[in-house]
């Protein structure tokens, strides 16, 4: 009988648990379809050289690359940049770019002045590649495996925090799986 | 930072909150009819709370332009529904398909409400059940009589 007075008490302290997970979620995060999913197919001209394409078979290297998507007109991927620049740098992984509804000349400039980290960078001038990728705010980052299959998607700058926790043993994962 | 992203973000969005006007050609009513139910349906992925209709993201424009291209071209609203669904998953839908995942969010207000309305009548019953009138036992109506004569014999009170 007494025992019935706990019932509202534990709602409550329910209602408080799903509260505090609902308020720890990112609501800007959405979930993408694509995971484990093969890369869309595209052919897009190169930004380098418009005479030059790069296509989804380019993403099939047999080892993981990232495919980041970014634009001169976007300020997040300014903050993302220089990790970018150090991720090049440091050759642990091969960072192919999707340069998303963006001017050439702007795009160009950008990389001559703050250093080009991509292998190659698609041109996708109108954002129709970037609808079949599920694009929605840029920067964002895709992992593809050696099978060109879609691993992870991370939305927003990538940040050295990103890398370790979730990148990175993502990356030792499927490179395991390989062998 | 963040902030300053969200505000600009949210005056994106605001801005011009006069729903987007595109200049779209159909070749039939029921094509426009079609294309205007699927706007606002769809949601743009950037201003989470407007749909497509109601949005001017770019994103939302180029969206916007999608469904028009497969309208025009003649496919029917599922085509365009799987279309948004398999690059941007069941959140663009405003009204989700029903299935595995999204059965709490259909089924539980009702079963909150038929769980509430039942703890409702079981508490009005018992409480009814408590307190109602009821007639008192021979003992109880023998105990008030005394109680009554007792009284009458002590007079009125001061």
């Amino acid at each position: 009988m007494k025992a019935r007075f706990l019932i509202p008490l534990v709602f409550f302290v329910g209602l408080i648990v799903l509260f505090l997970i609902g308020l720890g979620l990112n609501p800007r995060e959405v979930p993408s379809p694509l995971i484990d999913k093969p890369v869309p197919e595209f052919a897009l001209p190169r930004l380098h050289d418009a005479n030059q394409q790069l296509r989804s078979a380019d993403l099939r290297q047999g080892d993981v690359v990232l495919l980041n998507v970014w634009a001169s007109w976007c300020t997040a991927c300014r903050e993302e940049h220089p990790f970018l620049m150090e991720l090049a740098r440091r050759g642990e992984i091969t960072v192919y770019g999707l340069n998303y509804k963006d001017e050439r000349s702007e795009a160009l400039r950008l990389l001559k002045r703050d250093g080009d980290p991509y292998v190659a960078s698609a041109f996708d001038h109108d954002g129709r590649v970037g609808i079949d990728w599920g694009v929605y705010g840029v920067p964002e980052t895709f992992l593809i495996d050696g099978a060109g299959r879609i691993r992870h998607k991370h939305i927003g700058p990538l940040s050295f925090h990103a890398w370790q926790n979730k990148i990175q043993p993502l990356i030792a994962q499927i490179r395991a799986e390989r062998k | 930072m963040t902030r300053l992203i969200l505000a600009m973000l949210l005056s994106v969005c605001t801005g011009f909150a006069a729903a987007a006007i595109d200049a779209y050609p159909f070749d039939s009513p029921e094509k426009e009819a079609m294309f205007q139910r699927l706007s606002q349906e769809l949601r743009c992925l950037v201003c989470q709370n407007q749909n497509l209709a109601d949005s001017n993201a770019e994103l939302a424009q180029d969206l916007r332009r999608e469904i028009y291209r497969m309208v025009a071209a003649g496919q029917d609203e599922r085509a365009v529904i799987d279309f948004m669904v398999a690059r941007y998953g069941d959140f663009v839908l405003y009204r989700p398909a029903v299935n595995t995942t999204t059965y709490v969010l259909w089924i539980g207000p009702f079963a909150l409400l038929v769980l509430g309305a039942a703890t409702l009548l079981i508490m009005i019953r018992n409480r009814a059940a408590a307190d109602g009138d009821r007639e008192l036992s021979a003992e109880e109506r023998q105990h008030l009589q005394s109680l009554l004569n007792t009284a009458r014999e002590e007079g009125p009170h001061p």
